[in-house]
C-alpha cells in the first residue's frame, strides 16, 4: 500500500438473500457488490456514478461499516478495518462520516441541531461542554449561524440548511474521510450550487478527503479527481476524470454520458444511447454484466466476465470490456502482438 | 397501421377532430390564482399565471420546488382538492371554460381531451388492477367500445410506447415492471382517448439517467406524431431544452421569463433566471466557483409585497420591493417580469 492511499478497497462483496414461501426460505441472491476494489487517494475526492441498483449506496454503507461485507477487506491507513490486529469499527467512525441523501429522515426530529452534532464527540468522550462549543465553531463553518440555528429542531429548517447540519454532524468529530451519498440529490438547484461550494471550501480548509456518490455526471465530472463508474454490482471503469469523460473506453460509460442532456436546442439528442431498463440486480446476467444492453456484444460477453485492464495510452485508467483486451475471443479486440 | 400505432378509425376521428378546432390558441390560462387555505393561513401557490397554448406546442414550465408549477398543471384539469383550496382566474381548453364544468362535463374533459402523466407511475396507477384493466376501463369510459375492440386498442397503445412483448404486458400488475416500462405504460393510459393537451408533471425525474432520454425521445415523437399541446412541468433546465418550443420560468407562483427554448437559454433576461442558469453545474466549470443564488425560495404563506425574487437578487432596488414587477414584452413572444428589463430591447 503506497503512502498516499488513505483507504484501500480489495475484493468488496456484499450480497442480500431474498427469502420467501411458508419457511422464509432463501429463493434468490441480490447481488449488490460483487467483487470490487479500488482505492481512495489522500485529500482527492473520488466520484463513484452508476444508475440505481448499481451498488453504489451499498458500498459507501460497507465502506463505513454500517454493513457487514459477505467477503473482501477495507484498510483504513494501512489498517484493516475489523481484524485482530487491524483498526476497530469504532475508531474507524472517528476518521470516517457519511452525509445521506435524505437530510430528513436522516436527522433525528426531537433532537435540536445542537444535540445532533454534540451526540458524537460526546459519545468519543468529548465532555458536553467542551462539544457544545465545538457546534459553534461547526455551524459556522458551515454557514450557520450558531446563535439562530443551534436550538432549532430539522422541521424548523429548510432542505439546504438540514443538508448543511447533516455536514456539520459528519465533520464535528474531525475525521480525515467523508463519504458523501448523493449530498445535493434532494436539493434545489439554486441551493445545490451554495451546498457543492461548501464541500469544495470544507475539503481545502480541513484537508479531507472525499467519496463523492452521484449519479448527476455533471455534478461528479465538477467535483472528482477520479471517477469509478459501476454497473450492477461491479466496477466497469475507473480512472482519472479527464480521461474518463473525454476518453470514456466502456460502451457503458459511453452511453451514460450520451444520456447527459446537452443544454443546446439545436444538439438534441435524436437516438437513445442505450434501450431497455437497467436489469434488475436480483440474478444478473453472466459474464460482462451489461451485454444484455450492450450494442457491441458477442458470444464471448456472456461467457466470460471481462477484468479490470489498464490502458496502455492513460496510466491509472481501467476498464473492464473485452473488447480492449487481447485474445478475449471479441472481434473488435486488438491482435495480440506476435 | 400508421407508425404510432393507431387504428385507420382512429386516424379518421383524429381528423375530424383537427376540422372541428376552434381557431386560436388551445389553451388560454388568464389571470389565474391558486390560494389552499388552511387553519394556519393561506398558502398563495399560484399568484397570477397567464399564458396561451397553441394546438401542438410544447411549453415547459421550469421552476424549483415550491415555485407553483403542479398547481397550475393541477388547475388545468381540475384536481385540486375542491373544499381546500379557493382558484380564481380563467381556463379555457377547446374553448371551454375547465373552471366552470359540471362533475359529468369534467369527467368527459379528463381523460378524453386533457390528460396527464405523473411522476410517480407507483402510485398513479391502481395497484391491484393489470396495466390492460386500467387501460380498457378508460377506453370503454370515453370511446365506446367494446371490450374485444378495447383490448386491442390497449394493444396497440402498448405497441405504440414501445413496450416489449406487449399482449404479455396488458396482464401484468404495475409492481411487476421496472420504473421506465411503468412510465411508458403511465403515456399509453394517458394517451388511449388521443388528448389534445397533454400535461406531464416531472414525467422523467425518478428515473435513470440512460432510462430519462428514452422517454423524453418517445414523448417528443408521439407530440409530433399525434400533433398534440404538451404542458410540461420540470425542475431540470437540460430536460426543458430537450423538450420544449417555449420555457416559462416560473416563480413563488408567477412566470417571472417567458419566450422561446433558444431565447431563454441564450440570452435569459430575469435575474433569476440567470442565476438559475449559472448555478447549474456542467463539466466545464471544473475548477471555478459555482454562481450560487443566495437565500432560499420564499414561504409562499407569507410573500414579500414586490418581486418575490428581489431578497435573492443581486440587483435590487427600492422599487423592486413595493410593488410586483409588471410583464415587460420584449417582443411578441418574450416576457420578462423585472423592472430593469425595458420594452422592446430583444437581442
Amino acid at each position: 500500500m503506497s503512502a498516499d492511499t488513505l483507504l484501500e478497497v480489495r475484493n468488496l462483496k456484499r450480497y442480500f438473500p431474498i427469502r420467501g414461501g411458508l419457511l422464509q426460505r432463501q429463493v434468490a441472491t441480490v447481488q449488490a457488490v460483487d467483487d470490487i476494489s479500488f482505492d481512495v487517494r489522500r485529500g482527492e475526492t473520488l466520484g463513484i456514478v452508476g444508475e440505481s441498483g448499481c451498488g453504489k449506496s451499498t458500498t459507501a454503507r460497507l465502506l463505513i461499516r454500517l454493513l457487514e461485507p459477505d467477503d473482501g477487506t477495507v484498510a483504513f491507513d494501512g489498517r484493516a478495518v475489523a481484524t485482530s490486529d487491524g483498526i476497530p469499527v469504532r475508531e474507524l467512525r472517528r476518521h470516517v462520516q457519511m452525509v445521506f441523501q435524505d437530510s430528513y429522515s436522516s436527522l433525528n426530529p426531537r433532537c435540536s441541531v445542537e444535540d445532533t452534532i454534540a451526540y458524537g464527540p460526546s459519545v468519543h468522550g468529548l465532555a458536553w461542554e467542551a462539544a457544545k462549543a465545538r457546534v459553534r465553531e461547526i455551524l459556522a463553518k458551515v454557514g450557520l449561524d450558531p446563535a439562530l440555528f443551534a436550538a432549532r429542531y430539522p422541521h424548523e429548517l429548510s432542505g439546504g440548511q438540514r443538508q448543511r447540519v447533516n455536514i456539520a454532524r459528519a465533520l464535528a468529530l474531525e475525521p480525515k474521510l467523508l463519504v458523501l451519498d448523493e449530498p445535493v440529490s434532494a436539493l434545489d438547484k439554486s441551493v445545490e450550487a451554495q451546498v457543492l461550494n461548501l464541500l469544495v471550501d470544507l475539503k481545502r480548509d480541513l484537508a479531507l478527503t472525499y467519496v463523492f456518490i452521484s449519479h448527476d455526471l455533471n455534478v461528479v465530472q465538477y467535483m472528482s479527481d477520479r471517477v469509478l463508474v459501476m454497473y450492477l454490482g461491479k466496477v466497469v471503469e475507473y480512472g482519472p476524470v479527464e480521461s474518463i469523460y473525454a476518453n470514456p473506453r466502456h460502451p457503458y460509460t459511453r452511453a451514460l454520458l450520451g444520456a447527459m442532456p446537452s443544454m443546446d436546442p439545436d444538439r438534441r439528442g435524436e437516438h437513445a444511447t442505450l434501450t431497455g431498463d437497467p436489469p434488475n440486480p436480483i440474478n444478473p446476467p453472466p459474464g460482462c454484466r451489461f451485454h444484455t444492453r450492450c450494442p457491441y456484444a458477442e458470444p464471448c460477453c456472456a461467457a466470460a466476465e471481462p477484468r479490470l485492464a489498464a490502458d496502455a495510452s492513460v496510466s491509472a485508467h481501467y476498464t473492464a470490456c473485452h473488447m480492449l483486451v487481447p485474445g478475449s475471443g471479441h472481434s473488435a479486440a486488438p491482435r495480440i502482438a506476435a | 397501421m400508421s407508425a404510432s400505432g393507431l387504428s385507420e378509425a382512429a386516424i379518421g376521428r383524429r381528423a375530424e377532430a383537427a376540422v372541428s378546432r376552434a381557431p386560436g390558441p388551445l389553451v388560454r390560462c388568464e389571470a389565474l390564482t391558486v390560494r389552499f387555505v388552511g387553519r394556519e393561513g393561506a398558502v398563495h401557490a399560484v399568484n397570477g399565471v397567464d399564458f396561451t397554448l397553441d394546438a401542438g406546442e410544447v411549453l415547459c414550465i421550469v421552476g424549483e420546488s415550491g415555485a407553483g408549477k403542479s398547481v397550475t398543471l393541477r388547475a388545468m384539469m381540475r384536481l385540486l382538492p375542491d373544499h381546500r383550496t379557493q382558484i380564481a382566474g380563467r381556463i379555457t381548453v377547446g374553448g371551454k371554460n375547465v373552471l366552470a364544468l359540471g362533475r359529468r362535463a369534467l369527467g368527459d374533459l379528463r381523460g378524453a381531451e386533457v390528460a396527464m402523466v405523473f411522476q410517480e407511475p407507483m402510485t398513479a396507477f391502481d395497484p391491484v388492477f393489470t396495466i390492460g384493466t386500467q387501460i380498457i376501463e378508460t377506453v370503454k369510459r370515453h370511446d365506446g367500445l367494446s371490450e374485444h375492440a378495447a383490448r386491442q386498442r390497449a394493444l396497440e397503445l402498448l405497441e405504440m410506447v414501445q413496450i416489449p412483448s406487449p399482449a404479455r404486458r396488458l396482464d401484468s400488475y404495475p409492481h411487476e415492471m421496472s420504473g421506465g416500462m411503468r412510465q411508458r405504460a403511465m403515456i399509453a393510459l394517458a394517451l388511449s382517448c388521443r388528448p389534445r393537451l397533454l400535461l406531464a408533471d416531472e414525467p422523467t425525474t425518478a428515473l435513470d439517467a440512460t432510462v430519462q432520454i428514452q422517454i423524453l425521445q418517445l414523448l417528443r415523437r408521439l407530440q409530433r406524431e399525434l400533433d398534440m399541446a404538451v404542458l410540461f412541468v420540470t425542475h431540470d433546465l437540460g430536460v426543458a431544452v430537450e423538450i420544449s418550443d417555449r420555457i416559462a420560468v416560473m416563480y413563488a407562483g408567477r412566470f417571472v421569463e417567458t419566450g422561446s427554448v433558444r431565447a431563454v437559454i441564450r440570452a435569459p433576461q430575469h435575474p433569476y433566471t440567470q442565476g438559475l442558469l449559472a448555478s447549474t453545474v456542467h463539466g466545464a466549470m471544473r475548477g471555478r466557483r459555482l454562481e450560487a443564488i443566495p437565500g432560499a425560495p420564499p414561504n409562499l404563506a407569507a410573500l414579500p409585497p414586490g418581486c418575490a425574487f428581489a431578497p435573492r437578487c443581486r440587483y435590487v432596488e427600492t422599487a423592486c420591493t413595493t410593488a410586483v414587477p409588471p410583464e415587460v414584452w420584449l417582443d411578441d413572444a418574450r416576457m420578462a417580469r423585472c423592472i430593469r428589463v425595458t420594452p422592446g430591447q430583444s437581442e
